[in-house]
């Protein structure tokens, strides 16, 4: 720095004029936008973690039948009501490896309830990749491995039995098929109903606008669990267990869209006055381009976000709807139609584990939770 | 003596990055004004914000800043949140730039102003009141009791920006920071709050410190000025030797850049009307506004009211006016994105001897085909490109759009324009959100010429620029106008800006063209009280030409005010009248 006679300061540090106008200002900024939304996700630690366990999740859901012991039907009458298991690694202060202690049931007539004995003298190791009964893996290949397995003679009960004496884990590995699904099949129809009303309804306004919103406002003012249960009784009985799934999945995306739609309009109302939007519409290209090329682009972040938070209030409506016996029906099984068999309260008090189906119902709800709100929160990338 | 306020050796850093301001220092004397400029990104607003303890949570500023005032030597870089508080509106107060976004919606004006006088001083509602109306009458609310009970919306930007001035005023700070005060304000509301704030200044002592980008602002306000890019101070001095000779580079390069309105010595001849590419005749446009309530009946606003204008093949007509004139709805009409009242006719002629297509009444064939020949640019460089778009897509789009040429010869269309507006090929793969202002206009640009358009709209396209940057846009607009043959209907609300770049340029006022003529001529010998106070109204960075408010405040009142000659009312009109050939004025003759 220099001080000149006036009095002046003045910065001596070299100076260009001419600046570069090709030079990039923002380089960090040069991606495309779900490398920047990605970017700054990764900083949100819970949502990565929900998305990662989602994830698994959703990519488990083929080789449920693999991974779990048992198949869903499979009964074992000797063991009805069976407490979880645990599986022990060593027998009197030596390791064995995996295995557990077989168990008798004995009939406690008095109270009137299973009781177990362990025989803790025989330690049965579990076995890996073995025969059990027979499932099709994906839907498509009939096989009879499993991944583990008990020894003949002993059973695995990880999370205990019910009242049939069926495995709660493997039922609930079989029951994410369904409830898991669920989610994405409602939200796929919530979606297309409600991005294409709401982007008519924001991109046209006037009259369509009026209807299409007093129709959201209608749907929107019936209440709306005794509408579940009125268009699921509709259902008919005869129907097998996939129809009803499908059905019942649609009629929560049926129910969901309203809501989608106002969010969907609201943006592409504030998104119309972009000037990008103008200049195409300058260009002449027309009303579906505007709204393809454009419109939907710009805010399918805000969709995707939108839908994680969605997903679980159709998890949770499938399962109150099989829980209250309205959606699916046994033999499907999911983690409602499990939880169907808790309604019992004397048989949850002395048999709790029957309640399990409720945790990871819990666990999923939460995820899907903790990644939409990650991914709202990342969604603006060009921030900060 | 010591300084009112010192500024010693400030650097502010984010996070772990690479500072935003480094080493600043400045300081302030009693009474007087300190000019902070520079373009956005120096680091000036950011520097103001550190003297109030308002910085954003993760900034972490360092250096010393002291205020000498009335409670004795406050070293307010070591104060604690809490005393820092009963300096902030009371001490040093603030005024920030965006007078729309500064006053909350559903509070009353005057209840915002006395909130500061309230917190401060053990005063009475009543009193502060009374001292609120008189701070009112003050700066120039003509009825300060309505003022005081008004909801912000129902200001204008101007008396907002009033108000706001009222309001930092009130509790007689010794130092009023004004963070950009007038940018959001059309010129001659500019010019009567710069004039205002020197007003306050000179009645009650206080130093004040001016952040803005405008070197005509500084000739006018300041006493000292500190020159700021990219964080540091790049030269500090009294504002008379800084702005008569400029030692350091960026300094000059500012001047150099900052538009001007030329001395003139003669009147130049009128336009050529042989071949005019558009033609507007008695286009008129009137909104119907719903009454506020249903019992009253429905409001007819004149958004432009017969106005007749033609674009000469190859030459740039500019519509200057100020915000709400009507120049915006004249742009629209002239492309077809809004029909004019019936009676309004809008010819355009893409070449000599081309059909006319009839803009005010196209088919769909018309309108594609004038769509591919009139193009527009708008004015906010962030928001006309879709940041999802990556260069290449954005620029074939229109040619996609109207199914013109192969994908490679659309690219390649694309890498001919990027070299046309000045950006290198390699653009073309890159997202808009990687480049700054300047250069996404440039884009906007090229995206506009894709279509080898004849007309060009150009919205303001440098208005949300910084000066240099301003400056080569316009360069390069002209060059594109020269090298093909372009004509273009340029909208601003800046004379200085059409000074340089128009060939005849129409002012407009409350919808109404008032006086037409090509800027020489204008500028030469400017007729109407509205056209004289715009001129008059542009801050020129020269220390001997300071605004003259009078002929700002006649010429920018209502018409009531003018002379007879050019008065108009609602339903009386006086007719555009030709003075002289090429020079147009709305009088009654």
């Amino acid at each position: 720095m220099s001080r000149l006679p006036d009095g002046r300061y003045v910065d001596d540090a070299p100076y260009d004029p001419d600046e570069n106008i090709n030079r990039i200002e923002r380089a960090d900024m040069d991606a495309p936008n779900w490398l920047l939304v990605w970017r700054k996700f990764k900083r949100h630690k819970l949502g990565l973690i929900s998305g990662i366990f989602l994830l698994f999740s959703y990519l488990m859901l083929p080789f449920a039948g693999f991974i779990a012991p048992y198949t869903p039907t499979e009964r074992n009458a000797d063991h009805l009501y069976a407490p979880p298991q645990m599986v022990k690694f060593f027998h009197e202060g030596e390791f064995v490896g995996p295995f557990v202690y077989p168990r008798t049931a004995i009939a406690d007539l008095e109270n009137y309830r299973w009781t177990y004995e362990t025989d803790m003298t025989r330690p049965m190791p579990l076995q890996f990749f073995c025969r059990g009964e027979e499932y099709r893996l994906a839907g498509i290949f009939k096989t009879e491995r499993h991944l583990f397995c008990a020894s003949e003679g002993s059973t695995i009960f990880l999370l205990g039995s019910d009242r049939l004496g069926r495995d709660v884990f493997s039922r609930i590995l079989y029951g994410a098929q369904l409830s898991l699904t669920v989610g994405l099949i409602g939200i796929t129809v919530s979606f297309l109903l409600g991005i294409g009303f709401g982007s008519i309804a924001g991109y046209f306004g006037g009259k369509i606008d009026w209807v299409i919103q007093r129709t959201i406002e209608i749907l929107r003012s019936l209440p709306e669990l005794p509408l579940w249960l009125a268009l699921s009784a509709a259902v008919p009985s005869n129907w097998g267990p996939v129809a009803v799934f499908f059905i019942i999945s649609v009629i929560l995306g049926i129910l969901d869209w309203p809501g989608l739609a106002r969010a969907v309009r609201a943006k592409f109302l504030s998104l119309r006055e972009e000037e990008y939007v103008r200049a195409a519409e300058m260009m002449g290209a027309s009303s579906g381009r505007v709204i393809r090329r454009h419109l939907l682009p710009n805010f399918v972040s805000h969709l995707i976000a939108s839908a994680t938070l969605s997903i679980p209030a159709m998890i949770l409506g499938e399962t109150a709807l099989s829980f209250l016996g309205l959606g699916l029906r046994a033999p499907a099984v999911s983690w409602g139609v499990m939880l169907n068999d808790a309604q019992n309260l004397a048989s949850i008090e002395i048999y709790p584990w029957t309640a399990i189906p409720m945790l990871p119902i819990i666990i999923v709800v939460l995820a899907f939770n903790f990644l939409g709100d990650g991914l709202r929160d990342s969604l603006d990338p060009y921030e900060d | 003596m010591t300084a009112l306020l010192s500024v010693e050796d400030l650097s502010i850093a984010f996070g772990a990055a690479e500072p935003v301001v480094k080493g600043v220092s400045f300081s302030l004397e009693q009474g007087q004004t300190l000019a902070l400029v520079g373009e956005s990104g120096s680091g000036k607003t950011i520097s103001c914000r550190a003297i109030l303890g308002i910085l954003p949570k993760r900034a972490r500023p360092t250096g010393r800043i002291t205020l000498n005032g009335r409670d004795g030597k406050l070293v307010l870089s070591e104060l604690s949140e809490r005393r820092m508080r009963s300096v902030r509106g009371n001490a040093v107060s603030m005024i920030f730039q965006e007078p729309m976004r500064s006053l909350s919606p559903l509070h009353r004006v005057g209840n915002q102003v006395i909130e500061g006088l309230m917190l401060h001083q053990k005063v009475s509602a009543a009193q502060a009141k009374a001292a609120a109306l008189e701070q009112f009458e003050r700066v120039g609310f003509p009825d300060p009791e309505r003022a005081f009970r008004a909801y912000p919306f129902e200001l204008s930007g101007g008396m907002r920006q009033r108000a706001m001035i009222a309001m930092a005023m009130i509790a007689k700070p010794e130092v009023l920071i004004a963070d950009e005060p007038t940018t959001a304000l059309d010129v001659t509301t500019q010019a009567q709050v710069l004039g205002l704030i020197k007003e306050l200044q000179k009645e009650t002592g206080t130093a004040v410190i001016l952040v803005t980008h405008d070197l005509g602002v500084v000739a006018n306000m300041a006493e000292t000025v500190a020159v700021m890019n990219k964080g540091k101070v790049m030269e500090s001095g009294s504002a008379e030797l800084v702005l008569r000779d400029p030692a350091h580079g960026y300094t000059k390069k500012l001047f150099a850049a900052a538009p001007m309105i030329p001395d003139v010595a003669e009147p130049a001849p009128p336009l050529p009307r042989d071949d005019l590419i558009l033609t507007m005749k008695d286009v008129s446009k009137t909104y119907r506004v719903r009454g506020n309530s249903r019992w009253k009946p429905e409001m007819l606003v004149h958004a432009c009211r017969g106005v007749d204008l033609a674009v000469t093949r190859g030459k740039t007509l500019a519509i200057v006016g100020e915000s709400g004139s009507g120049k915006t709805t004249c742009a629209r009409i002239a492309l077809g994105a809004e029909l004019p009242d019936p009676g309004g006719k809008v010819m355009f002629r893409a070449s000599p001897d081309a059909e006319p297509i009839k803009v005010h009444g196209m088919s769909r064939a018309d309108r594609t085909r004038f769509q591919r020949q009139a193009q527009m640019v708008f004015q906010d460089p962030y928001s006309s490109l879709s940041p999802r778009m990556r260069v290449i897509d954005a620029l074939t789009e229109p040619l996609e759009i109207h199914g013109l040429g192969a994908r490679s010869e659309r690219r390649d269309k694309a890498a001919e324009m990027l070299t046309w507006v000045g950006l290198k090929q390699e653009m073309l793969f890159r997202y808009p959100h990687a480049f700054s202002g300047g250069q996404r206009q440039r884009l906007s640009i090229a995206r506009a010429l894709m279509l080898d358009p004849a007309l060009l709209v150009c919205d303001e396209p440098t208005s949300a620029l910084d000066v240099s940057v301003q400056e080569q846009i316009l360069t390069l607009l002209e060059d594109i106008r020269d090298r093909a043959g372009l004509s273009y209907l340029f909208i601003s609300h800046d004379l200085a800006v059409v000074a340089r770049i128009a060939d005849e340029v129409a002012v407009m006022r409350q919808g109404l063209v008032v006086e037409q003529a090509p800027p020489e001529t204008l500028f030469y010998n400017p007729q109407h009280p509205y056209t004289k106070a715009l001129i008059a109204a542009q801050p020129e960075p020269d220390i001997n030409r300071p605004i003259d408010l009078k002929l700002v405040a006649h010429g920018a009142g209502s018409p009531d005010s003018w002379p007879e000659m050019y008065r108009f009312t609602a339903d009386i009109v006086p007719a555009l009248t030709e003075l002289e050939p090429g020079h147009k004025v709305r009088c009654h003759a």
